[in-house]
């Protein structure tokens, strides 16, 4: 095995920090405290430079930038702490359209996606359908020439700035669940959509979708009518393991680490003194660097043109669980004063870590809960039989 | 950046999977905890496959295999808990090797005889305790502050009675200090933590494989045991730590075998990760096998000892924590270093 890295791409990590030392400044962190995970002048930025398109592969017309490229951009934003959200989103669904998208979509939409000037977000969840995503039953029915949609969409987070949504649809019910799903991309003027807030435990914002007489013409479709299910797949093959998420703790290590250097306890000892938090930082930082090398090993797959459902489910159940352990652990160690949130002046680091604390639990939820995760490994890697 | 074995790397995988497979069923592993850890039979065979000397340089008989090789190796080793003294005495060959002007003797340990080992404690009054292969091995490397100490003598007959059957023993050194190169003994246990760790990642694999082909063939209420959730999240979550432990593992050889900045750092994790995944998958494949795999009868319980058994050779894992914090974050303020 070699885990070196090419000079290219130890060249792209040099240009991705330099980028984000010179874009990326605290007040625009600050700024997603209104609870919009997205800051549009560092996308554009970022789009300017043709890193949106990177990911996407040549032959689709993106930028063909390796995945170990992509990997190691998310790694540096994530370390940087950059809300990678709204930006992953988008490119994962220009991927698809790409990939699954008529030349209407190809032509009108995909270039939007990838120039900065446009944003997109997901349509999957439903208010009584979440990890059995398949059986969703917002409804698209034939009208002429046109499709009828109804019904609502749950977790549609970033609907309230995206010109678009990847909508998730049952197309015909009498089937196997799975037979009958089709996906449109809709664009959220249309007439017939409602946004509501869904305010969350964290400081981010998600939404509530609802879709009365939503007309659409078939331009919109992605992939074909009850083939959705395939689209689905290429959704979570670039949202697991690839597009992020697999660097969440850094960032809390290091405010850890401050804190223990830094602050004294009641009884006057410094926590870095303290053997059991040693070990405890020690742990995340092994945690981290298993995290990386599930994260390389995805990369390295999908250069090599390997589907890789298997390691990214395991990224994700690793990265996403081990994260909020590291969350409890360093806000445990701060005693009352971890306690402090961000709208505190006297909070360590803007509330670092508290803000981390009640952000955790969703990475185990979204994107595949842990339980389907772990259902994706003993079925897929253990060859266990199926079972829900 | 290849994260999967290369071609080489899955031939060595092959041969050396084979010949455990093979060669070190239960059954010998069984006799050989009953004659103090330690398989004759199965140590020359391993000669004959060149394994004790393949990452010795070829120039001193050796087979100019990588560290990272000798990992692949030590995977397949684990798989199967070979009852052989393998990765002590590839390192303490190749820190003899390192040192120089024993070439000899290196090359008597390319083939396997006299069997050598490395102390992992440093001896007190000339007694260093707990020696890993110290029940079979001639040669003994150690460590003192005044440098490496090379001991030839002829190994107890018994081995301590321990959790894992593995052939400790205490050994009195004598010998001459052969190095004062301390940072040579460093690396040297770095190996063993990192080929070690393989290790770690074949054991859990295998105790994880077991336990999933018992859960085909044990039926409860009515159906596999396997068909339920409780025990499919339990595999899925031990899996994922043994994969994470492998890529952890097979880094660090890596960056040993390159000599980078940052391989102490990652043998050091690789180590102590894998022993805790390999642990949690022992403990899980001991549970879903209910009362059967805690009689003696299962081979599970071989495996559950020796995933406690073999980093408890180096010491309380606590203590390795507390020597990479040290490097990390500088050593405690009581100036208590680790």
């Amino acid at each position: 095995m070699d885990f070196s890295f090419s000079s290219e791409a130890e060249a792209f990590r040099d240009e991705v920090r330099a980028f984000l030392a010179a874009n990326l400044t605290e007040e625009m962190i600050e700024a997603t405290h209104d609870g919009t995970m997205h800051i549009p002048a560092l996308h554009q930025a970022m789009a300017d430079r043709g890193w949106l398109a990177g990911p996407v592969p040549a032959e689709l017309g993106g930028g063909g930038r390796s995945a170990l490229e992509s990997v190691i951009l998310n790694e540096e934003m994530q370390l940087a702490r950059a809300p990678i959200d709204a930006m992953a989103v988008t490119v994962i669904v220009a991927a698809i359209l790409l990939e699954h998208g008529n030349d209407h979509l190809k032509r009108n939409v995909v270039p939007r996606l990838l120039d900065g000037s446009s944003l997109s977000c997901f349509g999957y969840s439903e208010p009584e359908f979440g990890s059995d995503v398949a059986s969703a039953k917002t409804k698209a029915e034939r009208d002429g020439d046109e499709w009828l949609i109804n019904g609502a969409k749950m977790w549609t987070t970033m609907a309230h700035i995206a010109d678009s949504v990847l909508l998730l649809t049952r197309t015909d019910p009498d089937v196997a669940k799975h037979k009958g799903l089709t996906f449109f991309l809709v664009p959220l003027d249309t007439p017939g959509i409602e946004i509501q807030p869904v305010p969350t435990m964290a400081t981010e914002r998600s939404n509530a979708t609802f879709y009365d007489n939503v007309r659409l013409d078939d331009e919109w479709r992605v992939g074909d009518v009850n083939g959705g299910w395939a689209v689905m797949k290429t959704a979570l093959k670039y949202e697991r393991g690839i597009a992020g998420g697999q660097f969440p703790s850094p960032p809390v290590i290091d405010a850890a680490a401050d804190w223990a250097h830094n602050h004294a306890r009641p009884d006057g000892t410094k926590p870095i003194d303290d053997p059991t938090v040693r070990e405890k930082l020690m742990r995340a930082l092994i945690d981290v660097e298993v995290c990386r090398g599930f994260a390389y090993h995805c990369a390295d797959l999908a250069n090599e043109g390997v589907m890789f459902g298997v390691e990214g489910s395991m990224t994700k159940l690793f990265a996403s669980e081990t994260y909020k352990r590291h969350c409890r652990d360093f806000h445990d160690m701060m005693g009352a004063e971890g306690l402090l949130t961000h709208e505190s002046p006297d909070a360590h680091l803007g509330g670092r870590i508290e803000e981390n604390l009640r952000h955790s639990p969703v990475t185990a939820i979204y994107g595949g809960t842990s339980e389907i995760n772990r259902n994706v490994v003993a079925e897929g890697h253990l060859g266990m039989p199926r079972a829900r | 950046m290849q994260t999967r074995l290369t071609e080489d790397e899955l031939v060595v995988q092959d041969a050396f999977g084979t010949f455990f497979a093979n060669e070190s069923p239960s059954a010998v592993v069984r006799e050989a905890e009953q004659s103090g850890g330690f398989s004759p039979n199965l140590w020359a065979g391993l000669v004959a496959m060149g394994g004790p000397g393949m990452a010795l340089p070829g120039s001193l008989g050796g087979g100019d295999a990588t560290l990272c090789d000798l990992a692949v190796v030590a995977d397949t080793y684990g798989a199967n808990l070979a009852p052989v003294p393998l990765i002590e005495h590839a390192v303490a060959a190749r820190l003899l090797a390192t040192i120089g002007g024993h070439d000899e003797l290196v090359g008597a340990l390319a083939n396997g005889t006299p069997v050598a080992t490395m102390a992992l404690r440093a001896p007190v009054d000339g007694v260093t305790r707990f020696v890993p292969a110290g029940a079979v091995a001639d040669v003994v490397l150690a460590h003192t502050d005044d440098g490496i100490v090379l001991s030839r003598s002829t190994p107890p007959s018994e081995a301590l009675p321990n959790t894992g059957g593995l052939p400790l023993a205490h050994r009195s050194l004598d010998g001459d200090i052969v190095s004062t190169d301390h940072a040579t003994w460093d690396r040297a246990v770095d190996e063993w933590r990192a080929l070690t760790a393989a290790a770690y990642v074949g054991l859990g694999r295998r105790v994880i494989a077991m336990g999933v082909e018992y859960s085909r063939e044990r039926i409860q209420f009515g159906v596999p045991i396997g068909t339920f959730q409780a025990l499919q999240q339990g595999y899925a979550d031990a899996s994922t730590r043994v994969e994470g432990a492998h890529l952890l593992a097979h880094r660090a050889a890596w960056a040993l075998e390159a000599e980078r900045a940052d391989a102490s750092r990652l043998a050091g994790m690789a180590l102590l990760f894998a022993a805790e995944a390999a642990r949690f998958a022992a403990d899980r494949s001991m549970q879903y096998h209910g009362g059967y795999g805690f009689s003696e009868e299962y081979d599970v319980q071989l495996y559950h000892r020796r995933a406690t058994a073999w980093i408890l050779q180096l010491g309380d894992p606590s203590v390795e924590y507390a020597r990479l914090a040290d490097a990390e974050f500088g050593p405690r303020a009581d100036g208590e270093a680790a």
